[in-house]
């Protein structure tokens, strides 16, 4: 088993059995759930809206060339600097020099999973700058050092307990438990980092090829206040989330909201399409985005999987997802985790390392079901495991299909060996579930019900 | 050859074969591929119509829904007569907040206003002090449009006094007309194409309620970074 793997296994039994995980887990959850039935319930035909919101996902990454040459052409147009970054090195180093150019010290993010995914908070803090996440989540996360738990919610995994703690002892100011009091409590340490800071990193939700526009969907208001005060602004977005007309948000953004969070739409939904422009009387005085391929353009190779880059990150796949309500999603060890993580990480990071995380599912089809733009994602973890087999086969699975399919094949055979194995369960009742259980491993947590007494072809023999 | 051409040059070349169309499950063929507009291919906006929530026809049935959205969003909703009326409404609400300060910018209706108010008052101009400006109580904008479907209030860094004006002060208070409301967001979205006519701002901005989280426990808390509270006076006429 590659490293991932022997971690993965070892947090997903431990978290699977600790209650206290899965009762915060649930709860969050429920909330959830109730919001968002509430939200698709609104919706005049929500089914229609998955396949118009696919359609045109469809037609933007198909044809994905043209689109970013026209997103492009109209960002540089209004003094917008594009920046394309082949890996996670490149795009690093892309944001370390603009910061140096700029002689920036203090950087406000607001979230980015995309500057999860290149590890950039590592890379700015090593370079000397000092990095502050802003969204209340993150900046919760950071505070405890570690990485976002979901890619919507990244502080669902903690009461209000352990944030009073951490925020006592990173900040020193903790006046209750109560969350009003402690998000005022972020609100005054960030609100002077805002003041301060000299550069401001952003993600992005959508990139509008048709008027050269980048859109930022948030709740707390932290992006448009990393975006209207410091005076350079970055945003870091994947190749992958253009569409290509302004009319088209008309539909995405409330899908988003739905999904996300349970929203009508949310609170703050913002297109930034350069710098501060002649007659504008603030915002920043420069503008750069940097566009993320970072194995991007494998996934888009590969035709079977594609649809997998119409994903919007809205996070509902996780949230359905009976293994990832029961590990959680640090488990995982991936930047995306939940199903479409557990899709897209093999293709983006090698299906050798990865290919256990197609096997974290129980292939039941709610991620597939609740997904808002209709991406196959069951089906995607099987051509995984397909993929995976098929470049690395393992010994002992040819093994066995070596010795089941001629007993499968020679009906005398199969029903000697059938005969036999009501005995030998039998046999193996008298160990099942010890440690002289040769199949220990896996009777340990599961039940075979028994074998029939008798087989199809015994009792239709019998049949008077 | 440049990173941009490097990635262009793999896009182009990952989609020499084609995906099928979600729903569909043969590929399609390279002729409808490459064939007719994007349009033909893409929903159009009374595809959108059709599948998204309801928004009112009238006029009527469109400010009931956004006074019902507004209040569901805890923002406050106010339909006043005429700038008379919204000048008074603003004092009382100025006494009862106890503003010291108020930042506006020079429009129809917010000069009207910040002058009735008579406070001191920051007006975001060219190089305004952002430290000034985080230390007023109010910030005082118009708006592009009130969406009856959402209750969102659309902005843009030149309708509305720029980008800090609507999101650093704690209270942000919009005055409209009543002629401003639309029915949805395609109308709203349509109306910003209109109006800019592709010379668009740097910055626009669909507002839906006070600043919020809810990401301690999944408890809503409002004015997590910005505004704690959004007021809309809404003038007839």
């Amino acid at each position: 088993m590659s490293a991932p793997a022997v971690q993965f296994k070892q947090d997903a039994t431990r978290l699977s059995a600790d209650l206290r995980h899965r009762r915060i887990i649930q709860t969050a959850m429920g909330k959830y759930e109730t919001v968002r039935d509430q939200r698709k319930a609104a919706f005049q035909n929500w089914e229609e809206a998955r396949q118009l919101a696919a359609i045109t996902k469809w037609e933007a990454i198909n044809h994905l060339d043209a689109y970013l040459e026209q997103l492009v052409s109209k960002l540089e147009s209004r003094g917008t600097k594009v920046h394309w970054a082949t890996t996670a090195r490149q795009a690093r180093d892309t944001i370390l020099g603009v910061l140096r150019a700029a002689k920036a010290r203090v950087i406000v993010k607001s979230k980015a999973m995309t500057a999860e995914e290149i590890h950039l908070n590592q890379a700015l803090e090593q370079a000397g700058f000092e990095v502050v996440e802003s969204d209340l989540g993150e900046f919760i996360v950071q505070l405890r050092e570690e990485p976002p738990y979901h890619i919507v919610f990244p502080a669902m995994h903690l009461t209000r307990d352990e944030i009073k703690e951490v925020f006592d002892r990173k900040l020193g100011d903790a006046p209750s438990n109560d969350p009003e009091q402690l998000t005022m409590v972020a609100r005054r340490v960030l609100r002077e980092k805002y003041l301060q800071a000299d550069a401001g990193i952003t993600g992005a939700n959508f990139a509008i090829a048709e008027t050269g526009m980048i859109s930022i969907t948030e709740n707390e208001g932290n992006a448009r206040l990393t975006s209207a005060l410091p005076r350079v602004m970055i945003t870091l977005i994947g190749i992958e989330k253009v569409l290509p007309r302004l009319e088209d948000l008309a539909l995405f953004l409330p899908m988003l909201a739905a999904m996300g969070t349970g929203q009508t739409v949310t609170c703050y939904n913002t297109l930034y399409g350069g710098p501060r422009q002649p007659g504008e009387p603030d915002g920043p005085e420069e503008y750069h985005v940097v566009l993320l391929d970072n194995h991007r353009t494998s996934l888009l190779a590969d035709p079977e999987q594609r649809d997998s880059l119409h994903c919007i990150r809205c996070g509902a796949c996780l949230n359905v997802c009976p293994i990832f309500r029961n590990v959680g999603g640090h488990t995982y060890g991936t930047t995306y985790c939940g199903p479409i993580g557990a899709v897209i990480t093999p293709n983006l990071r090698g299906l050798n390392e990865w290919q256990h995380l197609s096997y974290a599912s129980s292939l039941c089809g709610a991620c597939t079901e609740t997904c808002p733009v209709k991406i196959d994602l069951h089906h995607h973890l099987l051509q995984n495991r397909r993929n995976g087999s098929r470049q690395k086969p393992s010994w002992w699975q040819k093994l066995a299909f070596k010795m089941f399919a001629p007993i499968a094949t020679k009906p005398t055979l199969w029903s000697l060996v059938t005969k036999l194995g009501r005995f030998g369960q039998k046999l193996h009742g008298l160990v099942k579930g010890s440690y002289l259980d040769p199949a220990y491993a896996w009777t340990r947590t599961r039940e075979l019900p028994p074998i029939a007494r008798q087989t199809f072809k015994e009792w239709w023999r019998t049949r008077s | 050859m440049s990173e941009r051409e490097n990635i262009i040059g793999r896009i182009r070349e990952a989609l020499a074969v084609i995906a099928s169309v979600p729903g569909r499950h043969a590929p399609e063929s390279k002729a409808h591929f490459a064939g007719g507009p994007a349009e033909s291919r893409l929903p159009k906006t009374s595809d959108h119509r059709r599948v998204m929530p309801a928004a009112g026809a009238m006029p009527e049935e469109q400010l009931v829904l956004l006074r019902k959205n507004a209040a569901d969003l805890r923002a406050d909703f106010k339909l006043v007569q005429n700038l008379q009326e919204l000048a008074g409404e603003l004092k009382q609400l100025a006494v009862k907040e106890g503003w010291q300060r108020a930042a506006s910018h020079r429009g129809e209706l917010t000069s009207a206003a910040a002058q009735a108010l008579g406070l001191p008052v920051l007006f975001t101009e060219n190089s305004f002090d952002k430290r000034e400006l985080a230390r007023c109580d109010v910030g005082l904008s118009e708006c592009d449009a009130l969406v009856a479907q959402t209750g969102t209030v659309v902005v843009t860094n030149q309708s509305a006094g720029g980008r800090a004006l609507s999101i650093l002060p704690p209270h942000h208070v919009v005055l409209a007309r009543r002629r401003q409301i639309v029915a949805d967001l395609p109308a709203a979205l349509e109306l910003i194409k209109q109006k800019y006519a592709g010379n668009y701002p740097s910055m626009i901005s669909l507002i839906t309620g006070p600043s919020r989280t809810g990401d301690i426990e999944r408890i809503l808390v409002l004015g997590a970074h910005g505004p704690k509270r959004l007021t809309i006076f809404c003038c007839e006429g």
